[in-house]
């Protein structure tokens, strides 16, 4: 059995709960162990970067040293924004020894560089590949999906390496594989507003907005993400967009792990569905 | 016993500002054999030479050693101030202290170390140094120009009026390149196929020139003076010789749905086809990859409607051989391919098109009769947006250079489009406008305060199509400090020029360098702009850089003034620097000539009085020898000496190192 690190980071204990069961989920069905860091904290965000560069990276680089010195060589971190923090970690510490000694210093942990932290992207193309494309055996077919990758997903050359930041393809797979049709669309690295939601409420009703509008002209029947920042911007902002004179949409917003989890037969509930603000569980009913 | 002269340059304050040039004449006139030893300012200035020339006689030198430059910068200009004094010019060396010292080396005591150095190794050479004379080899006067488009036919128009023959390769079914494509030419807005024609005919029916077009070069031996050029005449499957160019077989012709490379694929041609109604030759070629008869075997048509029997299914490909002195090479450049942008649809975008799509929608003799109409639905865009710098400047996914040319071809196309479509709205993106050239600002401007083209400072950061058909155009106003949004019905990309796609592999045939980026070098950036360090290669057009067409016609006739310099004289004198094999001790092991890149040894027999053969040995071809030297490496018995460079000398050199 595969084991795969595991670091839920803080939506996925919160708003983000569909994607932690969605996820833990599928993996079982992969017969993918996946285990949770121990002790693991707060990646850093959007929060600490802006306050102190030292803390932006001690902060990621105590949660590699942690995985490291539990043995786990990949980690998933499904968030899109905790993914880049710590992946973006990863990269910083390649290229400077310097960082290294300081961070060495800073949080008392020893790490040596041995971790690969995979996102959700990863992570779905990675579950086919251990056994997840044959137990598919529910597939939605024809459901006619708009993949969403927003910024973290795809941005960061060095970050999510060999994505198109302009054209990324990397959730295609996984969802032909689930029996979807993918359309052809124009949002699909646009900003839905990002941490916005509370402070610039405004902000995020027009680009969330936009991104809904194009998906429905496209054909879409559900959008597809990984990030539960973009979900609840997308998802739980529908009815404040529409409620704004725009719109009216009703466009469920599906994570990738939901995609899957329904195509390999699971119950929605337990993929989190009924948890959505716009109606899924109609999309589960597509399920053959 | 030898007497040297050794003069040291301070080249301005390039040499002397690193290297103590006093103290390096100095310590020169210490060295054995050395009885003038002096340091001047400038020495290839006349007062510098007239230095050298006045110590050859008075101190009746043996031998030179000038420390300056590069060999490659002034050694003809020494040798031949040498030679007016008369000494013999090979007796003279250039010690290169500049590039290969004093601009390298920021410590001026171990510079000027250096300086000695590099001064006493050419001393010792120099001591050793024979004399040398110049070998004579006659020229072929007939100039092989490659590339058909309007810096081709320039060059091959010039050299043919200037009394010398030209064999002219194009290796499409026409003459005219790109500029056959053009709607009207900046900055006067002539008509291009106007002021072309006349020029693609008189090429044809000029007495000098041989045209091969549907051609092209498969392999150049020789040298300056003397190339053998290899030609491969691709199959054309109709007999120019018998067609009359009256079109009914194209008329006729069932396939019709092939993009037009002419009109940039936006109309369609047939599979035997002349390339635009003007082509020169007008004789139509059989596109073998279309044609019914020679995929499947079945239709015929062309053959039975032609009236004078020119069509043959079994015509193929042929290669023929001609001699010539020069070569210009013309091959102009292609347009960078968009889809690398995934920001601007990924050239998936049927209305976002590129330069030579909107020059064809604006020709009269284009797929929409010049009416500018989108190529999704065929409708009049009200509103087109122009983005310059479209992979150009883009070290990460485009090119790093400025295509130079985009600036003004933008400017024409939103004032044409403004020309044809009244209440059309056209929006310029630039990154900044390079119109430099004669009529070329004022053009800009007419533009803008003529003929109302908007242009905003701003790149554009994405364009889509939105559901109505409307493409939304996503940018930055940097002026106004704003992002905007336009809804466009047509997009025009000024895409990067590059060169051609196979512009590496003719440089490799014809032995000229090319840049990172494909573009053929010249010999000198400044004072050697259409050579290429290869002696009897020319450069013309947009094969070297990207060039507008005033550019490209001055260059060409540039070319032609060298080729025509060239053949002025019926013999050329090259340098004798060549190898000699010893006869005497030649084993005739032939690793020589197996090892020549040049193919300039071969079999020698030496036979007795009675002509009977006694011994083989390998001889060099002292027209075909370029000194590379690699003979002498190879030469396991030791016979083989490259005269300028022999063992003795080169040991010597090394010797005094030590």
């Amino acid at each position: 059995m595969t084991t795969i690190g595991y670091y839920p980071g803080c939506s996925l204990h919160g708003t983000g709960r569909e994607l932690d069961m969605s996820i833990r989920a599928v993996a079982e069905v992969a017969g993918v162990i996946l285990t949770e860091i121990d002790d693991w904290n707060c990646c850093g965000a959007s929060a600490a970067h802006s306050l102190n560069h030292n803390l932006a990276v001690a902060l990621p680089y105590r949660n590699l040293a942690l995985a490291e010195e539990q043995g786990l060589t990949e980690v998933l971190a499904p968030c899109a924004a905790c993914f880049s923090r710590l992946k973006g970690t990863t990269v910083r510490l390649r290229r400077s020894d310097a960082l290294l000694e300081t961070m060495r210093g800073i949080t008392e942990h020893d790490y040596h560089g041995t971790v690969r932290i995979l996102s959700m992207i990863d992570f779905g193309s990675r579950l086919l590949d251990e056994g997840l494309a044959e137990k598919l055996t529910a597939p939605l077919d024809g459901l006619k999906v708009a993949p969403y990758y927003g910024c973290l997903l795809a941005r960061g050359e060095e970050i999510v390496e060999g994505y198109d930041a302009e054209q990324p393809t990397g959730m295609d797979a996984a969802l032909e594989a689930a029996g979807c049709e993918i359309v052809p669309w124009n949002f699909a690295v646009e900003c839905c507003g990002g941490g916005f939601s509370m402070s610039l409420t405004e902000a995020v009703v027009d680009l969330s907005n936009a991104i809904l509008t194009d998906a429905e002209e496209a054909g879409a029947d559900a959008l597809v993400t990984s990030c539960p920042m973009c979900h609840s911007n997308l998802d739980m902002r529908q009815r404040t967009i529409n409620e704004a004179g725009l719109g009216p949409h009703n466009l469920p917003i599906l994570y990738l792990s939901e995609v899957l989890g329904l195509a390999a037969g699971l119950q929605p509930e337990r993929l989190g569905l009924d948890r959505h603000f716009v109606d899924a569980m109609r999309v589960a009913e597509r399920s053959a | 016993m030898a007497r040297v002269g050794v003069f040291i340059c301070h080249c301005g304050e390039n040499i002397g500002r690193t290297v103590d040039c006093p103290a390096v004449a100095e310590a020169a006139g210490r060295l054995p054999g050395v009885v003038e030893s002096v340091d001047y300012k400038y020495m290839c200035s006349d007062p510098g030479q007239q230095m050298i020339k006045d110590a050859i006689k008075e101190k009746k030198l043996t031998g030179v050693v000038v420390a300056a430059c590069s060999p490659r910068m002034h050694e003809p200009t020494f040798r031949r101030a040498a030679a007016e004094a008369g000494l013999n010019p090979f007796l003279l060396e250039m010690a290169n202290i500049r590039e290969h010292c004093s601009w390298v080396h920021e410590d001026r005591e171990q510079a000027t170390a250096k300086a000695v150095d590099l001064v006493r190794v050419m001393v010792e050479k120099v001591k050793r140094n024979a004399e040398l004379n110049p070998i004579r080899v006659p020229v072929e006067p007939t100039a092989l120009v490659i590339g058909g488009g309007i810096a081709g036919i320039q060059a091959a128009l010039d050299v043919a009026n200037g009394g010398k023959k030209v064999v002219l390769v194009e290796k499409s079914p026409s003459l005219g390149g790109h500029m056959a494509r053009l709607s009207e030419t900046f900055p006067t807005l002539d008509c291009s196929q106007c002021i072309l024609t006349p020029r693609m005919v008189e090429v044809a029916a000029h007495p000098n020139i041989e045209l091969l077009t549907y051609s092209e070069v498969t392999n150049v031996d020789g040298f300056v003076g003397n190339f053998e050029v290899t030609i491969k005449q691709k199959a054309r499957y109709v007999d120019p010789d018998t067609c009359t160019g009256c079109g009914a077989c194209y008329q006729k012709c069932p396939v019709k749905k092939i993009p037009s490379e002419f009109d940039a694929a936006l109309g369609s041609r047939t599979a035997i086809y002349t390339p635009f109604p003007q082509a020169v030759p007008n004789k139509p070629v059989i596109d073998a990859e279309h044609c019914l008869m020679l995929t499947k075997g079945k239709c015929g048509l062309c053959e039975k409607v032609c009236p004078t029997g020119a069509i043959n299914y079994e015509d193929t490909d042929r290669e023929v051989t001609r001699k010539v002195g020069a070569i210009i090479v013309a091959t102009g450049f292609q347009l960078w391919d968009h889809s690398a942008y995934g920001e601007y649809g990924a050239g998936k975008l049927a209305d976002v098109i590129d330069g030579f799509q909107f020059e064809r929608l604006l020709s009269a003799s284009g797929p929409t009769g010049g009416e500018v109409r989108r190529p999704s639905d065929g409708q009049v865009p009200q509103t087109v947006v122009f983005i310059q710098c479209c992979g150009s400047r883009d070290p990460k996914r485009g090119v790093e250079y400025c295509s130079k040319i985009c600036c003004m071809y933008t400017a024409k196309h939103a004032m044409l489009y403004r020309h044809k479509v009244h209440d059309g709205r056209a929006v310029v993106f630039y990154m900044d406008v390079r119109a430099g050239g004669k009529g070329y600002d004022e053009f800009v401007r007419r533009a803008i305060e003529a003929d109302g083209a908007e242009y905003v400072r701003g790149r554009v950061s994405r364009i889509y199509r939105r559901a109505d058909g409307k493409l939304i155009v996503r940018g930055a106003d940097t002026l106004a400090a704003l992002p905007v949004t336009i809804e466009a019905d047509l997009v025009v990309l000024a895409d990067a020029i590059v060169p051609q796609t196979r512009s590496a592999e003719l440089a490799q045939m014809l032995g000229i360098a090319y840049d990172m980026n494909g573009f053929y070098s010249e010999a000198h950036p400044k004072l050697r702009p259409v050579e290429t360090a290869t002696a009897g290669v020319f450069l013309a057009g947009a094969c070297q850089s990207p060039k507008d067409i005033p550019d490209s016609v001055a260059q060409a006739s540039a070319a032609a003034s060298k080729a025509l310099g060239l053949f002025s004289n019926p013999e050329l004198e090259r340098e004798p620097i060549i190898a000699r094999v010893n006869e005497t001790t030649c084993v005739h092991c032939r690793a020589c000539i197996n090892a020549c890149p040049y193919t300039a040894i071969d079999d020698y027999d030496i036979t007795d009085r009675n002509g009977n053969v006694i011994r083989t040995v390998a001889r060099v071809n002292e027209g075909l020898c370029q000194g590379c030297g690699t003979c002498v490496a190879v030469c396991r018995s030791n016979s083989i000496d490259l005269d300028g460079f022999t063992d003795e000398q080169v040991l010597a050199e090394i010797a005094t190192l030590e």
